[in-house]
């Protein structure tokens, strides 16, 4: 290299400085990567476990039972293992949550994004991202112990622990996401299309409805799925609420324990590491892993095409 | 109508048809040479060259935006780079302290060689880093770092390992003095330097490429953010650090041009059209397409 | 008269009173939205209301330091605060240098392929996993696999696992908003990568890491299914052993591998009591936890807006 010959006219560049500034580098890096790398080994190690420990729970069961079978009784002596009636009780929370999330969701993004003061706006979305911050535990107390008993004075036969109230409030909880999410959408509709319809003399609701809303449909359809992922991964509002006895049922009315709900209850038992109990859950695990991963994987594309739109 | 039309002719038809861009002449490759001139004006030849840029190719994945480049730097004068947007002229700044590695899938052909040592700076076994220790850069807007003022000027000692407080604050007022900024800030060198006023960040700026007492200083069009009270002080400035540091400018503005350079290369379309010294440039250019451009016919 | 022959759509009158139904319609919707909002907000109020005056008879001095009890007025939170205290010390320990690193490798380091592809699709997955699962995977893999049982460092390291993407997100987005002049400068004065990181980006988005930390922390600090599931006991009477002993080194590391009780855990417990006199240990509990909750969210809005007035770009 013809460097090295040449004489040095800036006495400030110290090479050998450099060449320890340039390991320096190098081994940050490698420590960074493998900090990046958690990620991947996360998810990796997520899938083995689920995988493995259901695998020997589908030596013992077929999937045939597992999935046509309407009882759900690992524990019992008389054991069933039909994971429909947790799909069934996990479906119908879902579905209450959603009656609640859904409008009253898409209702207060079209209002923050369309018709509040940029004050207004900056002021609600932190306190109303606080619902979305409130312990779990605390949520299914609520249900248990307000939503319930107000239900009750409603409906006189309604049992102590149900589904309705746990919906309702998981519903309640994931309003703060869906708004924020539908928001997003609805602020990345360009300004020159809600001009567009001003000028033709719409009003500003006639503007939001008609033309902000289908303009960001692929952001809200990413908002009302991301929010369904969130309500069938909920856990401790339907465990306190909705009771944890397996019962293959739509009613809301009635209580039913969640694939969720199952987990938890088995693991407040003692159950001994590679019993059928035990794999159980791992295999109810799975069924939630999957669901709430095709969920995620629609949720996700749909926002990148909202972002990407315009 | 004025008539217009016989001297405008087509200013894009005449570039394209243009032979290749003019070589210079046989002898420039030699650290001193001097540029044939025309010997009736008063000239400057270029008695000594502190870079050769040679048959210089740039190429961003596929497209290449810079052409067989060749240009020599003179030592201790003030070279200016002018041209219309996106003929190159940033582009071909930047190769000089090799800021294009920090992009992916970019790559330089040909050669800068640096004087005296003879190394070349696009060359693949040159370390940018080594590179950007040696030749600093102004950039088009201001960007002091959000710390103290004493703190903007010491970074670049700092990173070279000088830990001497006396030291560093003997270099930072050299480069504040340098920089024609040390009698504002003097008494607040704790200060955020984000409180200076605009033309006052970018003398920081240039105070801060000075500290680490740079073989070329780049300017990358310095004063297109800046108000005409603080363009002046700068262009001001640049005309006095030739004394000490070889200058490449690069501005969108001719008569800036014309102020303070001695050499002027005019491109277009990552192609050198003209280079020479600034005066002939402005007042007889040989080209056509630089008078064009000089006299505001296009870009 | 020239009206009897328009259309009635283009009829002056009927456009005036279209135009005022239209013009109700927009008033309608605007109070809709304002109730509905302010009807979440109010939730919100009320729920902590609901905890605060069922729990009333239970706050004192004595709820903090005793343990649980078979007798509801005696029972109290020590176990769980200082549980919850030792968790939230590792999950922070491991969560945020891991989280900032990885986070510094995708804005700073990462090159545009697709291995960084699928490390940005697994932060954004994790994200979107059940919080069960984790517990799932910390029972299968923290308590079995590496013997790490029922401990405080397990379930250190399970919320460490579950807030990872929540500090990741949040650090990324301070580091992008150091503008590229910043990077730039340094760069061009012969500053190396990890220079440039450390001298500049790092702490110019200082603010937002904080942010990030103080919100995944909130998250894990009532996170209550994963710890289920790792199987954390309940009735625990006794406290993890002190991280600072009397004879050299001073410093001990055995409360890591201790059994445990967490606030979410202790709560749950006392809820899910047929006695209906644990119901307001069960809304004290909740009410303590909801308030560290807001107060946490609480200082990281303060910290994000206070940063964000500082350096203006």
């Amino acid at each position: 290299m013809a460097s090295t010959a040449a004489t040095k006219s800036n006495d400030l560049v110290s090479r050998s400085g450099l060449r320890y500034r340039k390991i320096r580098d190098r081994i940050v890096e490698t420590f960074l990567l493998a900090a990046g790398l958690v990620a991947v080994f996360t998810t990796l190690a997520i899938v083995v476990i689920l995988l493995t420990e259901s695998a020997a729970f589908f030596d013992h069961v077929s999937l045939k039972d597992f999935l046509t079978d309407t009882m759900w009784t690992p524990l019992f002596a008389d054991a069933h293992y039909g994971i429909l009636p947790l799909v069934a009780g996990t479906l119908t929370t879902t579905i209450v949550a959603l009656i609640v999330a859904v409008p009253v969701g898409t209702i207060i993004a079209i209002y923050l994004s369309e018709f509040a003061s940029h004050r207004l706006r900056e002021t609600v979305k932190p306190i109303l991202e606080l619902l979305g911050a409130v312990p779990t535990v605390v949520y299914g107390y609520f249900a248990l112990t307000a939503v319930t008993p107000l239900l009750q004075m409603l409906m006189p036969e309604l049992p102590g622990f149900n589904m309705l109230s746990a919906g309702l409030v998981i519903g309640l909880m994931i309003v703060p996401y869906v708004a924020s999410v539908s928001e997003d959408a609805m602020r990345a509709v360009p300004r020159y299309m809600r001009e567009g319809s001003y000028a033709m003399g719409a009003t500003r609701l006639q503007t939001a409805l008609r033309v902000v809303v289908p303009g960001a449909f692929s952001g809200l359809a990413a908002a009302f799925i991301l929010g369904i992922s969130r309500a069938v991964g909920e856990t401790m509002v339907v465990a306190i609420a909705a009771g944890m006895q397996p019962n293959f049922t739509f009613d809301p009315r009635e209580q039913a324990a969640t694939i969720t709900a199952y987990i938890v209850q088995v693991s407040l038992g003692d159950l001994p590491h590679g019993s059928i109990g035990y794999q159980s859950i791992f295999a109810a695990g799975l069924v939630l892993m999957l669901i709430t991963l095709i969920f995620n994987v629609i949720g996700f594309s749909l926002t990148r095409k909202f972002r990407e739109a315009y | 109508m004025i008539d217009t039309t016989s001297t405008r002719g087509t200013p894009e038809s005449t570039l394209r048809n243009e032979e290749p861009a003019r070589q210079p002449p046989a002898g420039v490759a030699a650290p001193r040479v001097s540029i044939a001139v025309d010997d009736t004006r008063q000239s400057r030849a270029i008695t000594s060259v502190k870079a050769q840029v040679e048959n210089l190719n740039f190429y961003y994945g596929q497209n290449r935006a810079l052409k067989n480049l060749s240009i020599p730097i003179a030592d201790k004068q003030v070279t200016a780079l002018i041209g219309p947007s996106g003929c190159g002229k940033s582009t071909f700044l930047r190769c000089f302290n090799r800021m294009h590695d920090l992009q992916p899938d970019t790559r330089y052909e040909g050669s800068i060689t640096l004087h005296p040592d003879n190394i070349n700076l696009v060359g693949s076994g040159i370390d940018p880093i080594e590179v950007r220790m040696r030749i600093g850069m102004v950039f088009q807007k201001p960007n002091p770092f959000p710390k103290t003022i004493f703190e903007n000027v010491a970074y670049g000692l700092r990173l070279r390992g000088v830990r001497n407080r006396a030291t560093l604050a003997e270099e930072v007022e050299k480069a504040l003095r340098g920089a024609a900024l040390w009698d504002e800030v003097k008494d607040r060198l704790q200060d955020s330097a984000l409180a200076l006023s605009g033309g006052q960040m970018q003398r920081l700026c240039i105070a801060r490429a000075l500290a680490t007492t740079p073989e070329i200083l780049l300017f990358d069009e310095p004063t297109s953010a800046l108000d005409p009270i603080a363009t002046a002080k700068i262009e001001e400035l640049i005309s006095t650090l030739r004394d000490q540091v070889t200058v490449l400018i690069v501005t969108h503005n001719m008569q800036q041009a014309a102020r303070v350079s001695d050499y002027t290369a005019f491109m277009y379309l990552g192609e050198l059209i003209e280079f020479d010294e600034a005066a002939k440039i402005f007042t007889n250019p040989s080209k056509k397409a630089t008078e064009d451009y000089i006299t505001g016919r296009y870009g | 008269m020239a009206t009897a022959n328009v259309p009635d759509y283009l009829n002056p009158d009927s456009i005036r009173t279209g135009l005022s139904r239209r013009k109700m319609l927009d008033q309608v919707f605007v109070i809709v939205g304002l109730v509905l909002m302010f009807a979440c907000l109010g939730i919100l109020a009320v729920l902590f209301m609901n905890l605060v005056l069922d729990g009333s008879e239970r706050f004192g001095w004595d709820f903090f330091t005793n343990f649980p009890s078979r007798r509801a007025e005696r029972a109290g939170i020590l176990g769980a605060w200082v549980g919850t205290s030792l968790i939230m010390l590792v999950t922070a320990f491991c969560a945020v240098p891991v989280g900032v690193a990885a986070a510094i490798y995708l804005e700073e380091y990462a090159p545009k392929n697709w291995f960084t592809a699928i490390i940005e699709i697994n932060v954004t997955n994790l994200a979107g996993v059940p919080s069960i699962v984790y517990g799932l995977l910390a029972l299968g893999l923290f308590v079995y696999q590496f013997g790490l049982g029922q401990s405080i460092a397990a379930a250190g390291l399970t919320l460490a696992l579950l807030i990872l993407p929540i500090v990741i997100v949040a650090t990324r987005e301070s580091i992008r908003a150091v503008p590229k002049s910043i990077r730039e400068a340094a760069y061009g004065l012969g500053a190396t990568r990890w220079e440039v990181t450390k001298d500049h980006v790092l702490p110019y988005s200082t603010g937002g890491i904080l942010t990030g930390m103080i919100l995944g922390l909130s998250r894990a600090i009532g996170e209550t299914a994963p710890i289920i599931t790792i199987g954390a006991l309940s009735f625990i009477a006794f406290l993890p052993s002190s991280p600072i002993t009397s004879e050299f080194p001073f410093i001990s590391f055995q409360w890591l591998s201790d059994p445990f009780t967490a606030m979410p855990i202790q709560m749950f417990n006392w809820v899910s009591r047929p006695d209906q006199a644990f119901q307001a240990n069960a809304a004290a509990a909740g009410a303590i936890l909801l308030g560290m909750t807001l107060l946490m969210n609480a200082v990281a809005i303060w910290i994000r807006y206070r940063f964000r007035k500082k350096i203006n770009w």
